[in-house]
């Protein structure tokens, strides 16, 4: 039985402190935007400002785990350890990206008197994520997803004369809705097998084999609609090409890393602290044996990162391209998960990380581009090599560093994904991965021959401004630095793989 | 008299369950797609009450139910509104006529 009466509510109020900074943030946002209807341009400034103070908070949390909000022991609503914090700093980083993205991009520009709910909404999608990167409660985890779901929606449509966008929208809502729904149905399922929703106490009460295997599967099943439709794992990701090509770049960039990191952060604690025993002697985790926990999770990843992989070689949209790639990278992240153990993790954590500055880059200059020339297509892109030497070469190193070649921090990336799933004895997954990456190769390198080998005669001029350049070079740096120089980021991430109650 | 038990509960939720999956992957029009989401949330709400009611199992799933009935008005709200904006630009809300983003 769970009475709903919290002692200590300043402590705990104290350890949301992050999230409450946020939607201080928001309901500031808000109201400047009603009051001050002329002087919208200083909305972006308040975000950032908002987002760093945020930012020293998670740093304050950072090394000192606890359960917030807890009936008693580890029956709590949030566990706010190392491994969540990780995750914020991940997604402020990225949220701070989007706000300055936004800020020249042409399609969220071109309407000004709506930029109070964009950016509103931006903050309601980052609390979401906050929620669900530290959620430890099944009610908690459906309701933040459905926080960060039901912002994504409007802002997939942010401008809403464009029938792309539209489109981009409704395709987003009804997937999205249907996927989440089943997620509930299977929710509902696993509380009726284990009694709870906190992931704890399902974890007790699963150690004793008692529950049917088909239900049981069942309901893990439902449930991994739903996240796996936030991280676009295959057979859940119809919606990501429409999506990804259809929504304002900005938006599309936010989607392919911060949600997708969210998503990410669920699935591990989800399926480490409901499903785990323990460790076994050499490290892995001991799942419950309902299961075949691996196999399930290297079948979902290569089916993704095949799918993924072929499906771009097609595409003429550098949009729908990247989303593809986007759909392969998920599978590269889900073999770390695969793993099963403390070490995949780490690598999971090293990935994501440098994902975050390669593909927010590859967006950047995507956006920049196109705010000139008003087109995404390959074709178009036939000789800007050699009339936006920097932008090409931009594009060039993030694209290079997608495919995961040296000396770009992609290669470290993996390399660290190759090790642990080497250590584990899953070498022909680890083959199937390398032989993904060389067919990857073919659709990256595939933009940059257009780019520098294609000849044209028209000429295409973009003048950048100073934030321009400022923003392109704050993502090359990472991405060429942790290339060569990474032990500061490994450390991190090894500090971070702990999770709170294991 | 038969006496209505977790059994009964379970099979009128499940049956609502698939008439909401059958709407979805049927219909073309997006109101009625959404109006087989609206059926999928409320067959959990049942599965939760009635787990809740049967099994002795505390407030959670009551709690759950009462969250899921104010998100589903959220989400119908949002919903609404962009197939509003849908029909406003393309004057139609057939899903199917929605192609413009394809391979």
């Amino acid at each position: 039985m769970i009475t709903l009466i919290l002692p200590n509510l300043s402590e705990n109020l104290q350890a949301i402190l992050p999230e409450i900074s946020l939607a201080l943030t928001l309901v500031a946002i808000v109201l400047f935007d009603l009051i001050f209807i002329k002087s919208k341009k200083f909305l972006p400034l308040i975000s950032i400002i908002g987002l760093i103070v945020t930012f020293s908070f998670v740093i304050l949390q950072f090394g000192d785990p606890k359960y917030a909000f807890a009936v008693s022991g580890n029956l709590s609503f949030l566990s706010l350890d190392n491994f969540s914090a990780f995750f914020k700093l991940l997604i402020l980083i990225t949220t701070l990206f989007i706000v300055l993205f936004s800020m020249s991009s042409q399609e969220v520009n071109s309407c000004p008197d709506r930029h109070g709910e964009y950016y509103a909404l931006i903050l309601g999608m980052v609390i979401g994520m906050f929620f669900m990167v530290s959620a430890n409660d099944l009610i908690l985890i459906y309701l933040s997803l459905e926080l960060l779901s039901l912002s994504s929606y409007v802002l997939a449509g942010f401008v809403k004369t464009s029938i792309r966008n539209s489109e981009a929208s409704l395709k987003y809502i009804i997937y999205g809705s249907a996927s989440s729904g089943i997620m509930l149905f299977g929710i509902s399922i696993l509380y009726g097998i284990s009694g709870s929703t906190n992931l704890h106490e399902i974890n007790s009460i699963l150690q004793s084999p008692t529950a049917n295997q088909l239900t049981f599967l069942m309901s893990i099943l439902m449930i991994f609609a739903g996240i796996g439709f936030k991280i676009s794992i295959v057979p859940f990701h119809f919606w990501t090409p429409d999506v990804y090509e259809g929504a304002p770049i900005s938006i599309t960039a936010f989607l392919s890393v911060a949600s997708k990191a969210a998503g990410f952060a669920v699935l591990i604690r989800f399926l480490k602290i409901t499903f785990a025993q323990g460790l076994d002697k050499s490290g892995y985790w001991q799942m419950l044996s309902y299961i075949d926990w691996q196999m399930l999770l290297i079948s979902f990843s290569i089916i993704t990162m095949t799918f993924g992989n072929f499906a771009a070689l097609w595409q003429d949209n550098l949009k729908r391209m990247l989303a593809y790639s986007s759909i392969a990278h998920a599978g590269y992240l889900m073999l770390g998960v695969a793993v099963l153990s403390d070490q995949g993790l780490m690598a999971v954590l090293v990935y994501f990380s440098i994902y975050l500055f390669m593909n927010l880059g590859a967006f950047y200059v995507v956006m920049l581009i196109a705010n000139k020339i008003n087109s995404e297509e390959i074709d178009d892109y036939k000789g800007l090599g050699y009339s936006l030497p920097l932008l090409g070469t931009a594009l060039g190193i993030f694209l290079v560093s997608l495919t995961g070649l040296p000396p770009t921090a992609g290669f470290i990336g993996k390399l660290y994904l190759f090790i642990a799933l080497v250590d584990a004895n899953m070498i022909t997954v680890a083959i199937i991965a390398l032989l993904n990456t060389v067919v990857s190769l073919y659709y990256y390198i595939r933009v940059l021959k257009a780019m520098f080998l294609d000849k044209t005669d028209k000429k295409v001029e973009i003048n950048l401004s100073p934030l321009n350049y400022i923003v392109l070079l704050l993502l090359i740096a990472p991405v060429l630095i942790l290339g060569v120089y990474f032990t500061p980021l490994v450390n991190i991430a090894k500090e971070s793989v702990q999770l709170l109650g294991f | 008299m038969i006496e209505v038990g977790l059994n009964h509960f379970l099979v009128v939720s499940t049956l609502l369950f698939s008439m909401g999956i059958y709407a979805i992957v049927t219909r073309k029009n997006a109101i009625q797609v959404l109006m087989g989401v609206e059926l999928i949330l409320n067959s959990a709400n049942i599965n939760f009450i009635a787990f809740t009611r049967f099994g002795n199992f505390g407030l959670q799933g009551h709690l759950m139910a009462l969250f899921v009935i104010v998100l589903a008005a959220a989400e119908a709200a949002i919903a609404l509104a962009i197939v509003l904006n849908i029909y406003k630009t393309l004057s139609t809300v057939n899903i199917d006529e929605v192609d413009s983003l394809k391979d």
